[in-house]
């Protein structure tokens, strides 16, 4: 008699819900690291600080810095079996303020990011019929976002932006609710390839559009007088860290939710390479589009502007989709793309925070999504729907992005490995498990180099701020102390405020596996 | 295109793509350590909440 196959296994020996597999967790940690600043940040840098010269330190930075933290997130995630507050808990348990500093990072993020995404999804309704006209700067900053004239908070809400923005939320709350095997990770695999065949196909008609290849010679020229100049280095260690999504909790509760005897670092190559593929992806066909632009408008690739952010998805490429045979297509593809790209990112950054209220007050998937989901959404809903919530998303940004993920992996890195003591366990804990060794090479990169190096970046971000503001010819001092410092000094509150909250079950009533006596490493 | 350009792009192509699918069949060829230290549970015994269930 046929028996019928026994589903996989959504929850752990220790109660902790759990990834189907290794295919499973590798598939939904590239869907976390692949995100929209790998579609509209690094083909901008990598042209800005030296074209194919960039490569090098953008190389260097994946190998000294990138893979290296993931490890560690993975490390501790993995090791000491919790969201970032209860792992980093049992690290030492003062760290426990840490991880919820990580979790605050990702509130923030969360309620921005969800508002680009119902821009990506509204554009990707648009693309069938251009609505965007002529004037795409137009369009997008006047009659889609309805922007104020002036930086501010306003509750004048935007019916366009804020019915898909809803829309957002409720998906994404309906995801998460189903919990990470049958949510999380069947969004990912479901996204993930959806994007890599339509990015490809994408990709692939723009390499043979007139003027692709001035794109392409643009991009790629080295110019190794940049190498030089340590601002380059620095850029290309902030495209690294910002891309792969390290230190700021994600990967430490993707790797909590991994089977104990799962192999750690080999995947984490998997992952780290996979993200750079396909920024590299990215900027051959966003330079493809670009060279493209440049010979419709008759001028050099160098006199283009908007080649990075919101002004390169929302205002150039529709205006180079207008103008592509089959636009209504590529419309579709391009925004589909980034809606894809951005979800399944925006699923790890809610993962982190569900994962801390699910492990302080032990309720359940459900629960937790509707818990942390539906408040989110209203915050959002009230700062991004009205008409300057661009203002308020770029000023935000800066200071989660810039400020809040530095100090948190200067912090995590000094604090775990070194006042902590646990450089040597962690070590011993990723190469016991995994079929590629670590050894004083990552402790020397992770725990002496990253740090040095995130300091001097973190110093150089405040100098700026102190100095100048973050952009004075945009935003006033007030505007800035408001929707930055203030959100800042809120995250810092919020963090301490629930360290001291009592968790439902005593967190401390655990053991670390592999043993470890100190002889080991 | 130009000459430097196109070495330049079929080099990244070669070690960031080359390093996705060595890290892959890396991966593939070694999913898992020989032997694991002693105790822990194992990953059948990790599925134990459902067999429960």
């Amino acid at each position: 008699m046929a028996t019928k196959a026994k589903p996989k296994s959504t929850t752990g020996i220790d109660g902790r819900p759990q990834w189907s597999g290794q295919v499973g967790f590798i598939i939904s940690a590239i869907g976390s690291a692949v995100g929209l600043g790998n579609i509209w940040r690094f083909p901008g840098v990598a042209y800005e600080n030296g074209g194919g010269a960039f490569l090098i330190p953008y190389l260097v930075a994946l190998l000294t810095a990138g893979i290296p933290i993931l490890f560690l997130d993975y490390a501790i995630g993995h090791r000491f079996r919790g969201s970032a507050p209860l792992a980093l808990r049992r690290v030492k348990r003062w760290l426990e303020t840490l991880g919820w500093f990580q979790v605050t990072i990702c509130v923030v993020i969360a309620i921005y990011y969800a508002a680009i995404l119902a821009w990506a999804i509204s554009y990707f309704v648009f693309s069938f019929n251009q609505k965007w006209g002529d004037d795409t700067g137009g369009f997008m900053y006047g009659s889609y976002l309805h922007l104020a004239d002036t930086p501010g908070f306003s509750f004048d809400f935007v019916a366009g932006v804020l019915i898909p923005l809803a829309l957002v939320w409720i998906a994404v709350i309906v995801v998460m609710a189903l919990g990470v095997a049958k949510g999380v990770e069947k969004a990912n695999i479901v996204f993930m390839p959806t994007l890599a065949i339509a990015f490809l196909i994408l990709v692939i008609r723009s390499v043979f559009l007139p003027g692709a290849k001035d794109g392409l010679n643009a991009f790629f020229t080295p110019d190794f007088s940049k190498l030089g100049d340590p601002d380059v280095w620095i850029a290309a260690y902030g495209q690294i860290f910002f891309s792969l999504s390290i230190a700021f909790g994600i990967m430490i509760t993707y790797s909590s939710y991994r089977k104990h005897r799962a192999n750690q670092t080999t995947p984490g190559l998997v992952v780290g390479f996979a993200n750079s593929s396909f920024e590299l992806l990215a900027g051959i066909g966003v330079f493809s589009i670009v060279g493209f632009m440049a010979h419709e408008q008759n001028v050099a690739v160098a006199d283009l502007s908007g080649l990075k952010g919101v002004s390169l998805a929302f205002v150039t490429f529709p205006k180079v989709i207008s103008q592509m045979p089959g636009s209504a297509l590529f419309g579709a593809l391009f925004f589909g793309s980034l809606f894809a790209a951005g979800f399944t990112s925006l699923t790890s950054i809610l993962q982190v925070i569900m994962a801390g209220i699910q492990d302080k007050f032990k309720v359940s998937e459900r629960n937790s999504a509707l818990m942390v989901g539906v408040p989110l959404a209203v915050v959002s809903l009230l700062f991004f729907g009205t008409t300057t919530g661009l203002y308020v998303l770029d000023v935000m940004d800066n200071w989660a992005n810039n400020i809040g993920i530095i100090i948190s992996a200067i912090i995590m890195t000094i604090c775990v490995l070194w006042v902590a003591g646990k450089y040597k366990e962690l070590a011993f804990h990723l190469s016991s498990l995994s079929t590629f060794k670590v050894k004083w090479t990552w402790l020397v990169l992770v725990g002496i180099f990253s740090p040095l190096l995130l300091i001097y970046m973190f110093g150089q971000v405040m100098y700026n701020l102190i100095k100048s503001g973050y952009d004075p010819s945009s935003y006033t001092r007030a505007f800035e102390f408001k929707a930055g410092w203030l959100v800042f000094i809120l995250m810092v509150a919020a963090s301490i405020v629930m360290t001291f909250v009592r968790w439902k079950e005593d967190p401390d009533k655990f053991e670390a596996w592999p043993g470890f006596t100190g002889k080991e490493f | 295109m130009e000459p430097t350009p196109i070495v330049f792009m079929i080099l990244a192509m070669v070690v960031i793509w080359g390093s996705l699918l060595a890290s892959t069949v890396f991966l593939a060829t070694r999913p898992e350590v020989a032997t694991w230290p002693p105790g822990g549970p194992t990953d059948e015994e990790d599925a134990a909440l459902d067999d429960i269930d």
